[in-house]
C-alpha cells in the first residue's frame, strides 16, 4: 500500500483555508447544510481539516481503526450522533465527508499537474482514507438512530400496557396492538405486581384491541392467564369478537379452564358477581 | 438439622415457607407435613409462599407433589402468597400445577379453606 507523500500533507496544511471554504461550498450546493447554522458548518469542517492534516502530518496510521485516528473517529462519532438526534438523514450526514473529495482532489491535481502517476496513487490514498471515514460516519449514523428507535420502542411498550383498576378488588387491562412474546412478558410483569400491589381477586384481560389472534397469541394468553391463577387470582378475557372466536374455533385452540366474555361489561357483571355485589337502580 | 415450622391452628395446618428452598429441605417437609396430617386428620393445609422469591424446577415440583398428598389425605390445600417472578417462572417452566388451589394471601387462603370444609 502506498503511503501519502509529505507534499501532499503539505499541502493540506497550506491550503486549509481554502479548503475548507470550497467545502462549505460544496456542501451547500450539495444540499448537506439544510437545518444546520453556517457558524457551525464553518466550526465543523475547520475543526475535522484540522484534526485529519494533525494525523496526517505524523505519519498517520494507515487503518482509521488505529489509536491515531482516535480523535477523528470520536470528533465523527459525537457529529454522526448531533445529526441523527436532529432528524438529518442518512445521506446527508455521510454528504459532509464525502463533499470533501471533490474540493481536496482539484487541489491535487494542480499540485501535481505534471506528475500524473503519483497524483493517481494519492489520489487513491486519499479516497480510501475518505472512504472509510465516511462509512464510520455512516455507521455511527446508524447506530445513534437504531438507539433512538430502541427507546422509542421501549416507551411505547410501557404506554400500550397500562393496568386500570375497576373496581375494588378488580383489575382491567386493556390491550392494544399486536401480542409478541416481549409485549406479554411486560404486561404479564405488571398485570401480576398490580394484583400483589391492590390485592385484587379478579384481573380482566381485554382483547377488543388486538387484531389478530393465532396460535402464539392464544399460548401467550394462556399463560398470562395460568400465573394469574397460580398468584391465587381470577382472570377473565374479555372482547373477544366474532371474527377472533372464529379465528380460535377454526384453529382449534385450546382455551378450556379460561373464562371468556364478549365485552367488557360482561366480564365486569361477572366480577361484580363474583364478589357478591350487586348494581341497582337508585329509587327515585 | 433445619425444618421448616409446621404450626397448628384449630383443624387447619399452616406451613409458611420463610427460607429458601433447597432440595434437602422441601423432602423433609414433604415427610414432615403427610406425618403431621395423618398424626392429627388435618382437614386443611395452607402453605404461604409469599417469601419464597425464588424456584427451580425440582422446587416447583416438590411444591405440586405436598399439595397433591395433602389432597391424597384429605386434607385441602390452599397455596398462598405466590410472588409474580415465581409465578412467571413457573409458567415458563411448562409447570401449571394443575388441580392446585390458590389464594393472593392467608387471609383469603383461610376463608376459602372454612369455605370448602363448610360444604364437606
Amino acid at each position: 500500500m502506498a503511503v501519502l507523500q509529505q507534499q501532499t500533507v503539505d499541502l493540506l496544511k497550506t491550503s486549509e483555508k481554502e479548503l475548507a471554504a470550497r467545502w462549505i461550498t460544496d456542501l451547500e450546493a450539495s444540499g448537506s447544510t439544510r437545518n444546520l447554522k453556517a457558524d457551525e458548518i464553518k466550526q465543523q469542517t475547520t475543526e475535522f481539516l484540522r484534526l485529519l492534516t494533525s494525523v496526517l502530518s505524523e505519519g498517520g496510521a494507515q487503518t482509521i481503526m488505529a489509536a491515531e485516528w482516535e480523535e477523528v473517529r470520536q470528533f465523527l462519532e459525537k457529529l454522526s450522533h448531533q445529526r441523527a438526534l436532529a432528524g438529518q438523514d442518512s445521506q446527508q450526514t455521510a454528504g459532509f465527508i464525502f463533499s470533501l473529495k471533490g474540493p481536496l482532489f482539484a487541489f491535487l491535481q494542480t499540485e501535481y499537474a505534471d506528475q500524473p502517476v503519483v497524483l493517481a496513487e494519492q489520489l487513491w490514498e486519499l479516497s480510501q482514507l475518505l472512504d472509510a471515514l465516511g462509512m464510520h460516519t455512516i455507521r455511527t449514523y446508524q447506530k445513534s438512530r437504531e438507539a433512538v428507535i430502541k427507546r422509542q420502542q421501549e416507551e411505547l411498550l410501557e404506554l400500550s400496557t397500562p393496568v386500570v383498576k375497576l373496581w375494588d378488588g378488580v383489575l382491567a387491562l386493556p390491550m392494544i396492538g399486536t401480542l409478541d412474546s416481549q409485549r406479554t412478558q411486560v404486561v404479564m410483569e405488571s398485570l401480576l405486581q398490580r394484583i400483589v400491589d391492590t390485592g385484587s381477586e379478579i384481573a380482566i384481560i381485554d382483547i377488543t384491541g388486538v387484531p389478530t389472534v393465532d396460535t402464539l397469541v392464544a399460548q401467550h394468553l394462556l399463560k398470562t392467564v395460568t400465573a394469574i391463577r397460580l398468584m391465587g387470582a381470577d382472570c377473565i378475557i374479555s372482547g373477544v369478537r366474532p371474527q377472533i372466536a372464529q379465528t380460535i374455533v377454526h384453529l382449534g385452540l385450546d382455551l378450556q379452564g379460561v373464562v371468556t366474555k364478549a365485552n367488557l361489561a360482561d366480564a365486569l357483571a361477572l366480577a361484580l358477581r363474583r364478589l357478591g355485589l350487586t348494581v341497582a337502580k337508585a329509587a327515585v | 438439622m433445619e425444618r421448616i415450622p409446621i404450626l397448628q391452628m384449630g383443624d387447619y395446618l399452616l406451613v409458611t415457607i420463610q427460607v429458601d428452598m433447597h432440595d434437602q429441605l422441601a423432602l423433609t417437609l414433604q415427610d414432615d407435613l403427610s406425618e403431621r396430617i395423618s398424626k392429627m386428620s388435618a382437614r386443611g393445609v395452607l402453605i404461604d409462599i409469599s417469601a419464597l422469591d425464588m424456584v427451580d424446577s425440582f422446587i416447583g415440583r416438590m411444591i405440586g407433589m405436598i399439595s397433591g398428598l395433602s389432597r391424597i389425605m384429605d386434607a385441602e390445600t390452599v397455596l398462598v402468597g405466590m410472588q409474580p417472578a415465581v409465578a412467571i417462572t413457573l409458567v415458563e417452566l411448562g409447570m401449571t400445577l394443575p388441580g392446585v388451589s390458590t389464594a393472593l394471601n392467608v387471609e383469603r387462603g383461610m376463608a376459602l379453606l372454612r369455605e370448602r370444609a363448610h360444604v364437606q
